[in-house]
């Protein structure tokens, strides 16, 4: 059914009423539970240990640990890490030790408490700075001084970039690490057939990594193993790899040839989050009179907690997206991934990119602001051109950023509100922009990034079949109204079958924005490849030329307006020759998109880039640094909408999730690693009456590679928002905000601290080319 | 720990379930009738997801022993549409991409039905402290006020009127 603004999601009816079903509403007979054991020590040998008591306790079945669990996996091909309970050693508070099965949660929580497990601790590394001082005792012996990867790149030439610049200036940026906080816990079921083959549920954005990864944790073939990720209640990366519940729940299943049910609690998902790394950003950037940006020079150091996970792509991520945005002609980026005693971290929406959108707008408002021109303006000096490289061997296609920034500076009165409001009011700009699905696969070899089969029958049923994962951004409609629109029909006579493994051909998931792009240009080419052969097969019935075509559930013709054979009508006759109709679509990234050969290349490229401009208004009360952020604008390119009513939630709900981390999220751990906030009051994410308004602009710069000119819209506006508050921050009490989140207490020591005049200036040079100094 | 009986009715049918005494209302809603439609995100009253009706009024049921609604009447989600059809507030949800995920939408659902029971036309600032003890991450919460706000004119429609 239709909406004035776009399509209902397909299944909103079961979801409002409360029917549709998640992992944790699944019940299999006979299921048993799990519960797992957890490290107390933030780093620790394991010593011993007995698990005797545990099995003795009445209801227990099995009893698991590091010794059954020896086989290493993690999502990337560089970073086989982790095990899926802990061996020989623990790394993080909470990091899993042993796991039990029993006839119900109460009695596995029990037995737990009967494990006897022995630790000796070891040096506990929980900030970047005294992980890579260590000089022994690392987390993991091939990881020396803690280091999981660093790169460093020089792009152009940024000292000659530097040399010439009127203006420098740098900062140094904090962002706290923050997580995902799907309302929807964690969790596994594990099921076994005595044949060799498992069934896992799980609440997962990408059933084929989860495959391989508990594949290569049990040492079976992929094909063993089926995936299930159910209704998905919230991702935004934090459901991207595979789990230890994966992976225990499915061993216990073998073992006691019962299913096995895994609940995790809100602070186990605390847990085990994947959240987004602490960062630490130091960044220079030189400007021209006339607003160039002749050269970036970027340091980040990111803070990735006990183990590898996505790690390397986000610190990638954090360098390469300083290309794609704006035209730079001098990139110098060093990134360090560092292990840390603390829990691991992953992708998170905007995966790598928000510390250093952050840091760049500031500065570029900053150094705007020295040389009296306005931030719109200097911002408009360094646009792209479409259809072009960046120095940093980025290929950009469709650029509606130009678009995105004029119709958001109308739309907020940029022009009479900047520095025209009443101290205490400001108004400010961010830009930032994603890829609409990496052009490059974290899994080896040459195959398609997505498969769409399509099967259509002689009870008329058109069903879709697809890998990708519908987690709420409404992507099982999304493909449903690319088919419906390829042959005349309406969504609703789509069925969609999405992401089980044992059912639907591979794609890479629901992440890196990739679906409607590149799942649906699979299922665009499949769509189109059924309505060939449905209308060859009426062409000839009816001997009719090519000038038929789908509408409106009819096939017409274009010279005979008063023909037309129903949809059904001539599927039945398809049918009837061929028997069910099967055809397929594959995307494959084109070889373009697919970036340079340097070392770290094959992470930054995207087959496009979505685009934001984004503009808050804030309100900052001097007395107690409270900060209310009144109103955002988000113009976002999406290249087409193909749903726009779920296009301007995914805007929407990205904006809100990085207003929380601007303002109120943060996870904190004590000075022994343990975890201080592991719940949904003591980490505050924004509830509803602290929600501004976020008014929506759609930009459609169709893209031409896209599924109808289409492309991302689920992560490209999150970055935005955070530069486009601390710059309105500025505008309101001319203090710069570099560390988040932005508590009333920063606020107040800022103007303080601007008040007494104490807070040198951040700029390096601010004088002319003759002068300016490049340290 | 000894089971009793816990008698109450459950969106208006009577049920008898053995409860051990520790035992949450969310817990035997879901583990022991199987009503699924409440959802646990928390288990400690911080998201609302599992938010139910007892004797009328939005309780957490992650935080209600359910010994403690011993003949009361319990209302969750599945008793919230009428003979299968989506209540106004329901249908408005849909139309206004007042979901994504969904997950916390049963409790979102019912937290807007209180609201309306006792304010039929809420301020903005009604619907969002109405709606103040339940998260949502996925909506950023826009489009559940616009939601709300449109069910309020759906319903002052008189009926046949075409929206």
């Amino acid at each position: 059914m239709s909406t004035q603004d776009g399509h209902r999601l397909l299944d909103g009816h079961e979801r409002v009423a409360g029917r549709k079903v998640y992992l944790e509403d699944v019940r299999l007979a006979g299921m048993l539970h799990a519960r797992i054991l957890r490290s107390p020590h933030a780093h620790a040998r394991i010593v011993s240990i007995d698990t005797s008591k545990a099995l003795a306790v009445p209801g227990v079945k099995a009893v698991l640990t590091g010794e059954d669990t020896p086989r290493k996996y993690g999502v990337m091909p560089v970073g086989h890490d982790e095990t899926a309970l802990a061996v020989d050693k623990v790394r993080y508070v909470g990091e899993e030790v042993a796991a039990v099965a029993a006839v119900s949660d109460e009695i596995a929580d029990a037995a737990l408490e009967k494990i006897v497990v022995e630790y000796a601790p070891l040096p506990i590394y929980l900030s970047p700075a005294s992980a890579m001082g260590a000089r022994s005792e690392w987390l993991h012996e091939d990881r020396p001084r803690n280091v999981e990867k660093e790169y460093h790149h020089v792009f152009g030439n940024p000292a000659a970039g530097f040399e010439v610049a009127d203006l420098v200036v740098e900062d140094s940026f904090f962002h706290p690490r923050v997580t995902h906080a799907a309302i929807e816990p964690h969790g596994a079921i594990g099921r076994y057939d005595g044949e060799g083959r498992y069934t896992i549920w799980t609440s997962t954005q990408t059933p084929r990594h989860v495959q391989r990864g508990v594949a290569l944790a049990l040492g079976v073939p992929a094909k063993q193993i089926r995936v299930i990720p159910c209704a998905v209640g919230g991702g935004f990366g934090g459901k991207s790899e595979t789990f230890s519940q994966d992976v225990v729940s499915a061993m216990f299943a073998r073992i006691t040839a019962k299913p096995v049910r895994m609940r995790l609690t809100r602070e186990e998902s605390f847990l085990i989050h994947r959240g987004r790394p602490e960062n630490h950003v130091h960044m220079r950037l030189g400007m021209n009179h006339d607003g160039k940006v002749t050269a970036v020079d970027c340091e980040t150091i990111q803070d990735g907690g006990a183990f590898c996970g996505y790690g390397v792509a986000t610190i990638l991520y954090s360098g390469a997206l300083l290309g794609a945005i704006y035209d730079i002609e001098n990139i110098r980026y060093d990134g360090y991934r560092i292990l840390t005693n603390k829990p691991a971290c992953g992708p998170m929406r905007g995966h790598g990119t928000i510390a250093t959108r952050h840091a760049f707008e500031t500065l570029l408002d900053r150094a705007a602001l020295e040389l009296g021109l306005d931030p719109i303006a200097a911002r408009q000096t360094n646009l792209l051109q479409p259809h072009s490289r960046t120095v940093n061997e980025l290929r950009v296609t469709s650029y509606g950023y130009p678009e995105c920034i004029e119709r958001v500076v109308e739309a907020s009165g940029w022009h009479s509100k900047r520095n025209k409001l009443p101290r205490g009011q400001g108004i400010g700009f961010g830009g930032s922009h994603y890829v609409s699905g990496a052009a490059n696969s974290i899994s080896r070899g040459k195959f398609p990034h997505s498969t769409v089969v399509l099967e259509a029958d002689r009870d008329g049923a058109v069903t879709l079949f697809t890998g990708a994962v519908e987690i709420g951004q409404g992507c099982d409609t999304a493909q449903a109204i690319i088919v419906a629109t390829a042959l005349g029909l309406e969504p609703g006579d789509i069925r969609v079958v999405s992401g089980d493994t044992g059912l639907t051909p591979t794609d890479l998931g629901s992440y890196s924005s990739r679906v409607t792009f590149m799942t649906g240009n699979a299922a665009l080419e499949a769509a189109q490849q059924l309505g060939e052969k449905i209308l060859t097969r009426a062409a000839g019935e009816l001997q009719r030329s090519s000038d038929l075509f789908f509408s409106q559930g009819k096939i017409s013709s274009r010279v005979d307006p008063s023909f037309s054979m129903p949809f059904l009508e001539a599927l039945r006759l398809a049918v009837e020759e061929e028997g069910t109709l099967v055809t397929k679509g594959s995307y494959w990234p084109p070889r373009e998109a697919q970036g340079g050969t340097f070392r770290g290349a094959g992470v930054g490229p995207g087959v496009s880039y979505s685009y934001s401009a984004q503009v808050a208004q804030v309100s900052v009360d001097t007395e107690t640094g409270e900060v209310c952020v009144e109103k955002i604008w988000a113009a976002h390119d999406c290249g087409k909408a193909i749903n726009p009513l779920a296009v301007r939630g995914q805007v929407e709900g990205s904006v809100w999730m990085g207003l929380g981390q601007a303002l109120s999220e943060e996870v904190r751990f004590s000075p022994t690693g343990l975890l201080l906030n592991g719940g949904l009051l003591e980490y505050k994410v924004p509830g509803a009456t602290d929600s501004p308004p976020v008014e929506v602009i759609l930009v459609e710069s169709g893209d031409p590679e896209g599924p109808f000119g289409a492309k991302e819209a689920g992560e490209g506006s999150l970055a935005a928002v955070i530069p486009a508050i601390t710059n309105a921050i500025y505008d309101a009490v001319n203090v710069w905000i570099t560390e988040l989140p932005v508590t009333p207490e920063k606020i107040l020591a800022a103007i303080e601290q601007d008040r007494q005049k104490k807070k040198p200036t951040q700029r390096v040079a601010a004088t002319l080319p003759s002068t300016a100094k490049v340290t | 720990m000894l089971s009793k009986i816990l008698r109450m009715c459950v969106n208006r049918e009577t049920c008898e379930v053995a409860v051990a005494p520790n035992r949450t209302l969310l817990e035997v809603l879901r583990e022991d009738l199987h009503l699924t439609g409440t959802k646990r995100g928390c288990d400690d009253a911080s998201c609302g997801a599992c938010t139910v009706f007892v004797d009328g009024k939005p309780q957490l049921s992650c935080i209600v022993l359910a010994l403690c609604v011993q003949e009361a009447a319990v209302n969750t989600i599945e008793g919230a549409t009428t003979d299968g059809r989506l209540s106004a507030l329901q249908e408005s949800l849909i139309n206004e991409g007042g979901l994504q995920c969904g997950y916390c939408t049963p409790g979102i659902v019912l937290a807007a039905e209180a609201l309306l029971e006792h304010t039929p036309e809420p301020s903005e600032s009604e619907i969002r402290e109405g709606l103040s003890n339940n998260l949502c991450r996925c909506t950023g919460y826009s489009r559940i006020i616009h939601a709300v706000k449109s069910a309020v004119k759906t319903k002052k429609m008189p009926a046949g009127t075409d929206s």
